[in-house]
């Protein structure tokens, strides 16, 4: 295909800014949206233009502090009783009427499940495209937003030709600005009527969960991943015991998930986390690009494969070619010995 | 006692390739799908069995649709063996090249000239992993989502869903009025296999394959056209240049290992 069917010729000079939807919870900010902001401020400073924070919420008006800390121009702030709460259709709506109005050029949502569910929603709402889990974007000569994306083996530049130009990125992709208190971005008020009847999917009560420590791979400084190599769940019990003399969480691909050998908060990659530990151990993993997309800015990056041409091993700072089964009992023992 | 009403479901389906480290023609920018088998999404089956479970305690009936090639049926004819009603097969070369939107927007012309009271999407389908056709159509529809289904319970003289969904911070327990677009998760259900009698049942059940003149609309909305996103390049992965490989003799191997990273710390 070539890039004048993707790009019409189409006026978008009404469409200005780059947009980033600051999720909080409780009066939180989720650090999605600040990760946003620092791909966002380098995007708007490459267009010449502002970086825009979207703060939907009831009382939350200090966390603007904290957007312009993080590199907003600019915080847009909707506060509303009946977004307390997140609910899609209120949220939706927020988002829609103050994308009319304004008309971002680009409009970047963290990729929570929630943002997740409202993104797509808000697109088709609004008539224009939009691309799941980037792991890049970029500028390109035109002035387009490019998406970048795992697709097969290979990775994807993607463009949209209507406006605003939609994405959501995961957690942990983007870093964070170092925070610089003495940037002040303006705030402005912003009204949206909202009834309780546009509220179709109501929220009657929520369960919350205590995360199992060996599943908060998010936040982990290590994490043993371990992937199909193993063989079977039973094996998995080699994966638990290194991780608790390293003292680690674990995490697998999908390959594991999906044969239910881990549960499904612990997939890093493409459709489950991103992860950037001070160290991860992948036993047993072929390193394919939607695996390897949610783990390759940990700082340091151990592979245990018996495929000396596994992708894993090219990428790995410490490649170790050899059978699993005896390199990770081995380890554990002379690991063991060391802290004794 | 005789439920008031019974339930109209459609299930929205997808056929995808077996693998999931597709190659990509480098000039079409497309998956190489010769030689790759194809399976129902796998969310989409757990979805066909949500909705002949609703069945089975409401009554009413199951149609499952998706947008693909002819091949499609095969996906179709496995629903219609687990126990749907009907199939429908949007197919037509302008269909074809569709992103998410355009796909949404094709499955919305049908669906909109249908009796519906529960539409069913899988929480992604496994080869692009988007996730979106499900709001991208409750929305085109205008009617309630839930997404992240783990469970589902229907007041049916209210006519109102209650699901189990999951967020971040746990389970979300949400209400929506009928009409609404439920996308399931894994671990709503455990799909039955269809049985031998279902397999030949399969056979004598409606399958309407519907092209792009007979479905109507803005034939502009409609495949690649219609699709606001497109793909304009593809390239290898970055690759970290490895700082070291080790091999040889396992306890070797280890004791460098360990030296290594105890100097990383
Ligand atoms: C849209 C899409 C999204 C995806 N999202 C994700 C995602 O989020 N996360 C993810 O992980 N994957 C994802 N995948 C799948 C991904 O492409 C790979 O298929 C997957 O990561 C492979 O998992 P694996 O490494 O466990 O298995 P395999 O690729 O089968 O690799 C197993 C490895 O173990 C090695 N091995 C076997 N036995 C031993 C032994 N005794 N000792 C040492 N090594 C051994 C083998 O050499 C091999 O390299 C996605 C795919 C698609 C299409």
């Amino acid at each position: 295909m070539s890039e004048d069917t993707i790009k019409e010729i189409t006026d978008f000079s009404g469409y200005k800014g780059v947009w980033v939807f600051a999720e909080q919870r409780d009066e939180r900010l989720k650090n999605v949206g600040l990760e946003l902001l620092s791909v966002g401020r380098r995007l708007a400073d490459k267009l010449r233009e502002e970086l825009v924070a979207v703060l939907l919420g009831h009382k939350v008006e200090e966390l603007a502090d904290e957007l312009s800390a993080y590199g907003a121009d600019k915080v847009i702030l909707v506060e509303n009783e009946l977004l307390k709460r997140y609910t899609v259709d209120a949220y939706v709506k927020a988002l829609a009427e103050l994308s009319l109005k304004y008309k971002p050029s680009i409009l970047l949502i963290g990729g929570t499940l929630k943002g997740r569910e409202l993104a797509p929603r808000l697109a088709a709402r609004l008539g224009t495209g939009i691309t799941s889990d980037c792991t890049d974007f970029d500028i390109d000569e035109e002035g387009y937003l490019v998406q970048i994306k795992p697709f097969g083996k290979l990775m994807a530049e993607i463009l949209c030709r209507t406006r605003p130009q939609m994405a959501t990125a995961k957690p942990n992709i983007f870093k964070k600005l170092e925070q610089d208190r003495s940037r002040k971005a303006a705030v402005i008020r912003e009204e949206v009527k909202i009834s309780p009847e546009e509220i179709h999917t109501k929220v009657i009560k929520v369960i919350e969960v205590t995360n199992n420590p060996y599943e908060n791979i998010e936040n982990a400084e290590r994490i043993v991943a371990g992937g199909r190599g193993l063989g079977s769940k039973e094996n998995f019990k080699l994966i638990y015991e290194l991780a608790d003399v390293v003292g680690a969480a674990v995490a697998g691909t999908r390959s594991v998930v999906d044969r239910g050998w881990l549960s499904a908060n612990q997939q890093v990659g493409q459709s489950g986390k991103t992860v950037a530990p001070k160290l991860y151990i992948a036993v047993g993993i072929s390193g394919g690009a939607y695996h390897t997309v949610g783990m390759q800015n940990s700082e340091v990056i151990v592979a245990i494969n018996k495929d000396p041409n596994a992708p894993i091993l090219q990428m790995a700072t410490y490649g170790v070619v050899g059978d699993l089964f005896k390199i990770v009992p081995l380890l554990i023992e002379k690991l063991k010995r060391i802290q004794r | 006692m005789v439920p008031s009403k019974s339930l109209k479901i459609v299930v929205c389906i997808k056929q995808v390739p077996a693998v999931p480290d597709m190659k990509i023609d480098p000039a079409t920018h497309t998956l190489v799908r010769e030689g790759v088998p194809s399976i129902l999404n796998p969310w989409d089956k757990i979805g066909v069995e949500e909705g002949i479970r609703l069945r089975e305690k409401y009554g009413g009936e199951v149609t499952v649709i998706t947008m693909g090639p002819p091949q499609a049926k095969e996906a179709v004819l496995e629903c219609l063996a687990m126990g749907a009603d009907k199939g429908i097969i949007l197919s037509d070369s302008t269909f074809a090249g569709a992103d998410t939107i355009a796909t949404a927007y094709t499955l919305s012309m049908q669906i909109k000239k249908m009796i519906y009271d529960i539409i069913i999407c899988g929480r992604l389908a496994m080869d692009a992993e988007t996730g979106h056709v499900g709001p991208h159509l409750a929305e085109l529809l205008g009617i309630p989502q839930i997404c992240y289904v783990k469970r589902v319970d229907v007041d049916i003289d209210r006519e109102r869903v209650i699901a189990h969904r999951e967020v971040e911070e746990g389970v979300e327990i949400v209400e929506a009025p009928l009409p609404v677009l439920l996308t399931v998760m894994k671990g709503l259900n455990e799909p039955r296999l269809p049985t031998l009698k279902g397999v030949i049942g399969s056979r004598r059940k409606e399958i309407r394959v519907i092209n792009s003149s007979e479905l109507g609309g803005d034939m502009s909305k409609y495949g690649l056209k219609g699709s606001p996103t497109s793909m304009k390049k593809v390239f290898p992965p970055p690759l970290r240049k490895p700082k070291m490989i080790l091999q040889g003799d396992p306890k070797e191997v280890v004791e460098s290992l360990v030296q290594v990273l105890l100097r990383e710390k």
